[in-house]
Parts: C-alpha cells; sequence; structure tokens
C-alpha cells in the first residue's frame, strides 16, 4: 500500500473545508449550520497537522495551534448554542430565513 | 480753528438721535422723542452757525481767497499709495452754507412735525429716522472724499426710502418709496462709474486733490484723461457725464424725474425737509463741489448740465401748470427750480465776473430752500386744517388761516421773484449769467419764470381766495373747523418767512463764488425789467383765471387740448418707464434669468440628489438580512485577497 503523501491530507482536508462552507451556505437549520462551521475548523486542523509533519518534523508549533483551535472551536459552540437558544425564544423557530429582521 | 473736533458734531448729534430714538425711543421715549430730537438738532443748529461764522469771518479767507480747508482727515481704507477713502472734513464756502441750510431747515421741520405728527403712533421711529437723513445730508456736505459722499449719498437715499415709505400699510406709499430708491439707485451706477473713471485718471479719492490733478493745465494726469477717448468724447467727459447721471438721478432732472411726484405720499414735514430743501439739492450740490473739473476740463458735459436743467425747469413749469394735487403742484416746483439752479452752473464759466453762474446757483439754492419749505409747511397746514390734497376741497381759506396765508403768499412772491423778496435777487442772478452766456437757455429761463408765477398763483388763489364749498361740503364731510394749528405750526412759517423775506439783501457773491474770489454781486436795473414783467404777467393772468369761480380755465384747456391732456399726465413718463421695464426688461432679461435659475441651477442641484437616490436605491438591495447571503460574500472577498496577495503583491 502507497504511504500517504501530503498531498492526500491536503486533499482531504480542503474537500472537507469546501463541505462545511458548503453546509454553512445551504442549510436552514441553526444547529446544522453549527456543525458546518466545526467541519470547517475541524479541516483546518488536519491542516496544520500535515504541515506539521511533513515539513516541520521537529517541530511542534503547528500542534499547538491546533489544540488552541480546538478548545476555542468548543468554547464557540458553546457560545453559539447560546444565541440560538435566544433566538428560538424570540422567534419560536431556529430556521435561519425566519431571522431576517436586519434587512433594509 | 484747527481745534476743529467741535464740527464732527455738528453730523454726530443728529446721529445720536437717529440711534437712542431708534433703539429705545418706542417704549421709553414715547412723547418725548420730538422734544429730545429737537434739542439736539438745536445744539447741532447752533454749532452750525458757529462754524459757518468762524469760516466766514475768521479763518476761511487766506489772502483774499476762501480756501477749502480740510480740518481733519482719517484714512480709513488704503488701496494703493495714493488711493484710499478717506472720512474727512472738507470746508468750503458751499460747505458752510449748506451746513446752515440744512440745519435750519431741518430744525424747523423738527419743531413743526412736534404738532403736525402729534398723535402719530409711531413718533419716536419718524424722528428718529429725521435725525438719520440729518446725518446723513450733514455728512454729505462736510465730505472730504468722493468715496465718502457716495457712502452718504447713499445713505440719504435710504433715509428717504424710510420716510417716503413711513405710512407703510398704504399701497401707494411703499410704491413710491420703492420707486424714489429704484431710480436714484439706478442713477447711483453712473455716479459710481464716473467716480472709479475719476479716481483711475487722477490717482486719488480726495477731492482737493483730484480737482487739482485734473484742473492744472499741465498735469499728466489731465494728459492722460483727455487723450483716451471713446466715440469722440474724452473719458474725462464721460466720467463727468457719468457723475453728473448720478447727480440728476438725485434732483430730479429730466429724465429721471419720475419718482419726486410719487414721493410725496410721505408726511409733509418730510416733504418739505428732503424733496425741497435739501436731499434734492445734492445733485446740484456735487457738481457745485466738481465744479472746476467740469468747467475746465469737461466743458461738453457742462453743456449737457445747462441743457437738462433748462429742460427739466421748462417741462416741469408746464406739467405743474395742470396739477389738482398740491403736494404735487410743489414737487413740479421743485423740480423746476432745481433746473434753474442747474442750468445756472451749466452756463457759468470757472473764474472771477464769469463764474456769476456759480454764485446765482448757490444763491438760490439756498433762498429755495427758504421759501420751498415754506410753501411745503404751508402746505402742510391746509392739509391739516382741511384733510385732503385736492385743490378741489380748498378755496376761500384765508378766513381760517390767516398766519399760514400772509407766510404762504410771502413764499408765492418770492418764488415768482417779485422784489423785494428772496428769489428775486437769485433768479435775477441766475438769467443775467443765462444772457451773458447762452440767450436760448436765457429765453427758455426767462419763458419758465412767467410760468412759474402762473401756476404759483393759481395754487395761491385756488387755495386761498375762490368762492369754495361749504367746510360741512368738504372732502366728502371729512373736514372740520379746528383751527390753524398750534404755535409749533406757526413758529416755523414764520421764522422761514422771515427768511424768505429777507435772504436776498445777502450780499452772496462776497461769500460764494466758484474760485473762491469775492465777486460783486452785479445788480443791472435793466436786466431786472424782463423777469419781474413776465412774472406780473403770470400773476395777473392768475389772478384773472382763478381769483374767483368761474368757467375761463376749463374753456383754456378745452382749447389746447391735447397739450393740456399730455401736461396733465406728466408727458406719459411714468407710463414709459413702465413700458421699458416691464415689457422690455422684464420679459427680455427678467425671465430668461428666472427660467435659468428655476431649471439650470436649480435642476443641477436636483439632478445630483436625484442620481444619488438611484445609485443607493440599487446598492440597498445588498443588505437583505440574510446571514448566509453575507458569509457569502466574505468567503468571496477573503479569496479575492488571498489571490491578490500570493500571486500578485510583490
Amino acid at each position: 500500500m502507497m504511504q500517504p503523501g501530503l498531498y492526500h491530507i491536503l486533499f482531504i482536508s480542503t474537500a472537507l473545508f469546501f463541505i462545511g462552507v458548503f453546509g454553512f451556505f445551504t442549510r436552514r437549520n441553526l444547529i446544522t449550520m453549527l456543525m458546518s462551521v466545526e467541519l470547517i475548523l475541524n479541516s483546518v486542523n488536519l491542516n496544520f497537522i500535515a504541515f506539521n509533519k511533513y515539513l516541520w518534523a521537529d517541530k511542534l508549533d503547528g500542534l499547538f495551534f491546533t489544540i488552541f483551535i480546538i478548545a476555542i472551536a468548543a468554547a464557540e459552540a458553546a457560545v453559539a448554542i447560546a444565541i440560538i437558544i435566544n433566538l428560538y425564544r424570540s422567534h419560536h423557530s431556529i430556521d435561519v430565513d425566519n431571522a431576517e429582521e436586519m434587512k433594509y | 480753528m484747527l481745534n476743529a473736533t467741535y464740527i464732527v458734531l455738528i453730523p454726530l448729534l443728529p446721529l445720536a438721535a437717529f440711534l437712542l430714538l431708534g433703539l429705545f425711543g418706542r417704549k421709553y421715549f414715547k412723547n418725548s422723542s420730538g422734544i429730545i430730537a429737537t434739542i439736539l438738532l438745536l445744539a447741532a443748529t447752533v454749532l452750525a452757525m458757529y462754524t459757518a461764522y468762524g469760516y466766514f469771518f475768521e479763518y476761511g479767507k487766506v489772502n483774499g481767497i476762501y480756501e477749502k480747508l480740510v480740518p481733519l482727515k482719517y484714512t480709513w481704507l488704503q488701496f494703493s499709495e495714493g488711493v484710499s477713502i478717506d472720512m474727512g472734513v472738507l470746508l468750503d464756502p458751499i460747505t458752510c452754507m449748506m451746513l446752515l441750510v440744512i440745519t435750519f431747515v431741518s430744525l424747523m421741520v423738527h419743531i413743526y412735525s412736534l404738532a403736525y405728527m402729534k398723535g402719530e403712533k409711531r413718533f419716536a421711529t419718524y424722528y428718529s429716522f429725521l435725525g438719520l437723513f440729518t446725518f446723513s445730508m450733514l455728512a454729505l456736505v462736510l465730505s472730504s472724499n468722493i468715496f465718502q459722499i457716495y457712502i452718504f449719498w447713499e445713505l440719504v437715499g435710504v433715509s428717504s426710502f424710510l420716510l417716503i415709505g413711513f405710512y407703510y400699510d398704504k399701497p401707494s406709499a411703499v410704491a413710491a418709496c420703492k420707486k424714489a430708491f429704484i431710480v436714484t439707485r439706478f442713477a447711483d451706477l453712473g455716479f459710481l462709474i464716473g467716480i472709479l473713471m475719476l479716481s483711475f485718471y487722477a490717482g486719488t479719492l480726495d477731492f482737493n486733490t483730484l480737482v487739482e490733478r485734473l484742473t492744472s493745465p499741465g498735469s499728466a494726469e489731465l494728459n492722460t484723461a483727455l487723450s483716451s477717448s471713446f466715440m469722440g468724447i474724452s473719458a474725462l467727459t464721460w466720467a463727468m457725464i457719468l457723475v453728473f447721471m448720478g447727480a440728476a438721478g438725485k434732483s430730479a432732472m429730466f429724465p429721471l424725474q419720475i419718482w419726486l411726484p410719487d414721493a410725496m405720499e410721505g408726511p409733509t414735514p418730510v416733504s418739505a425737509l428732503i424733496h425741497a430743501a435739501t436731499m434734492v439739492v445734492a445733485g446740484v450740490f456735487l457738481v457745485a463741489r466738481l465744479f472746476p473739473v467740469f468747467a475746465l476740463s469737461a466743458p461738453e458735459a457742462l453743456q449737457l448740465v445747462a441743457y437738462v436743467g433748462a429742460i427739466s425747469a421748462l417741462l416741469a413749469a408746464i406739467i405743474a401748470c395742470t396739477q389738482t394735487d398740491i403736494k404735487r403742484i410743489l414737487a413740479f416746483s421743485t423740480i423746476s427750480q432745481i433746473g434753474y439752479m442747474m442750468f445756472a452752473l451749466g452756463v457759468s464759466k470757472y473764474g472771477g465776473e464769469s463764474g456769476l453762474g456759480y454764485t446765482a446757483s448757490m444763491f438760490h439754492l439756498f433762498t429755495h430752500a427758504m421759501f420751498k419749505a415754506l410753501l411745503f409747511l404751508g402746505a402742510g397746514s391746509v392739509i391739516h386744517f382741511i384733510h385732503s390734497n385736492e385743490m378741489k376741497d380748498m378755496g376761500g381759506l384765508r378766513k381760517y388761516l390767516p398766519v399760514t396765508h400772509i407766510t404762504f403768499l410771502i413764499a408765492c412772491l418770492a418764488i415768482a421773484g417779485i422784489p423785494p423778496f428772496a428769489g428775486f435777487f437769485s433768479k435775477e442772478e441766475i438769467l443775467s449769467a443765462a444772457y451773458q452766456n447762452n440767450i436760448i437757455i436765457y429765453w427758455i429761463g426767462l419763458f419758465t419764470s412767467g410760468l412759474t408765477a402762473f401756476y404759483m398763483f393759481r395754487l395761491y388763489f385756488g387755495i386761498f381766495w375762490s368762492k369754495a364749498p361749504s367746510l360741512k361740503e368738504r372732502a366728502g364731510g371729512e373736514a372740520h373747523a379746528h383751527g390753524e394749528g398750534g404755535f409749533a405750526m406757526l413758529l416755523p412759517l414764520i421764522l422761514l418767512g422771515i427768511g424768505a423775506a429777507a435772504a436776498g439783501f445777502i450780499p452772496f457773491g462776497n461769500f460764494v463764488s466758484s474760485d473762491g474770489t469775492p465777486l460783486e454781486s452785479p445788480f443791472h436795473l435793466n436786466m431786472t425789467i424782463a423777469p419781474v414783467a413776465f412774472g406780473l404777467i403770470g400773476i395777473f393772468f392768475a389772478m384773472w383765471l382763478y381769483k374767483k369761480q368761474n368757467n375761463k380755465p376749463d374753456k383754456i384747456a378745452a382749447s389746447i387740448n391735447g397739450l393740456y391732456k399730455a401736461a396733465w399726465n406728466k408727458f406719459y413718463f411714468d407710463e414709459l418707464y413702465l413700458f421699458v421695464t416691464k415689457k422690455i426688461l422684464f420679459n427680455l432679461v427678467a425671465r430668461p434669468a428666472a427660467w435659468i435659475d428655476k431649471n439650470v441651477v436649480d435642476g443641477l442641484v436636483n439632478a445630483t440628489g436625484n442620481t444619488t437616490m438611484f445609485i443607493s436605491k440599487k446598492i440597498k438591495g445588498m443588505q437583505s438580512g440574510k446571514v448566509q447571503q453575507y458569509a457569502a460574500y466574505f468567503l468571496v472577498a477573503a479569496i479575492a485577497m488571498a489571490v491578490l496577495f500570493i500571486y500578485w503583491w510583490k
């Protein structure tokens, strides 16, 4: 079996990124949009680790940044859930198309 | 002499009256404003008399010639090395004479108005305007700088505007004051251009320097001014013609005389002060002030002055013979007499004996102020009694108004040129000067003096003699016999009557002459016969027609119907001016200008606004409220920036 090279992992992470972006743009459910955001963040993590292992094998910078992103993603998910709950309380729906008050 | 600061007080005291009564009069000085203004003016009159006495008898005469002294001068706006607008005082024989005339007549009007305007709601405002006028006129005659005279010229016009339109709820008064101001302002355009031209050629705005540079035979400025010419007339002559245009407008000379008859809408004491004795002679004063330049360097302009004066005198006299409103008759009489003053200046030469016209003109100005103010105040007394301006409501008033009757008679005799009253002396001098220089103008003047006597005595007999409807039937039942009017109304009449009777005996030539050297007033007995004869013919003709009521005037009017109608309509000048302004100026100039303003200028601004709104409407669609759309824009921008910075940025 072929050893996975850098490009294989980069391909996966790019694909995951754009799947996440697509999901963010097209889903109507706010929680599903949140899941897409998590997907984007994780794809970035993969990107960092890949570059860390294949280009700078004797340093740990990429690893540390990845751990930061994991922590921040978790915090951000908590905040996002709080916002969604508040939005539900006023709109009684978690459909993002119903939250159009900032229209001109 | 040189401690001359008290001279500045002469115009400043009426200015103080204006400010005090204008700002505080309505609230604090409701009834005492007349007294305050009169006292201030009395002080100014005393100072003026002191100044004049000092000038004429103590320090004015240097080596036998009356000098033009400049005791005070303050440089105000300096434009360049020699050209600056100074505020200064110039003392000169005509200035001192004008100081006396203005303060005296203004004092008489102030005293008279105490009774005439009593009970008027805006009493304090009236006196404050009178103060403003007196200040402006006094400062005008004291000006040492041609631009300073322009400033006060305009101020006098403003005061006249305020006073003519004093009864501002009468539409005719409002129209009259607008007309007066616009006509004189239009004339002042010419005056301003003339000032600019004169200051350009002479390199100065100061009167003494300007006159000297433009009259000394070899001066460089004079040569440049005379050599540049336009359409065959030298630049200096054009400048003097333009300055004369300003003078003609202010003095209501043909063809700018249309405003003066309408200006009679103002209160009668105002007419006496402004439109008889003082403001309207400002034009004559200006020509006299610049007389050396006119006579020595621009004689064609002086010819124009002479003919314009003569035409105005004749035209106004003809019109006055047909009018029925007593104030209008006096207004046309004023135009006619100022015409006399103008043509007297016009036929005069400069220096010594040949400058007789100048002296005669100034003498006539002096005596005219006396008897014209007297006529107007007398007319005011009649109007106060009868409550109407029209001659048809008057007649037989000599029983009810004895003092007015006698003083009015004195004034009429003076204006008709009957000895020994003042007008005889001044008119005789004018006609002598005309006889020596221009025979046509002499005959015009002579004929006009006959007409003058005729229409003045038509007025006199019409008011005081011819049989009249009873008091009850006059002025639609409005008149009622309430006596002649208090002491405050009669005192000025008496004082002015004394002036009109006695002023002729002043040896004017000793004081005022074209170059300052005393002029022996030549009294040729044979020259006096013709004017007096014409005057007497006029008086007896008027007596024959008007002393008793009859139908002879109507028959005569019917026989010269065309001329009579034209004169009655003031020779259609008002209609002509209205035609020119409405049909030509409004339609060809004003309407297109208004169209451009509304459609092009406003249109441009509106178009900018509309375009902005259109663009904004198109852009605002970007803010749709959909978060996912915003995120999409964000992503596109991020990718674009990434491409830019990774691949293109060097």
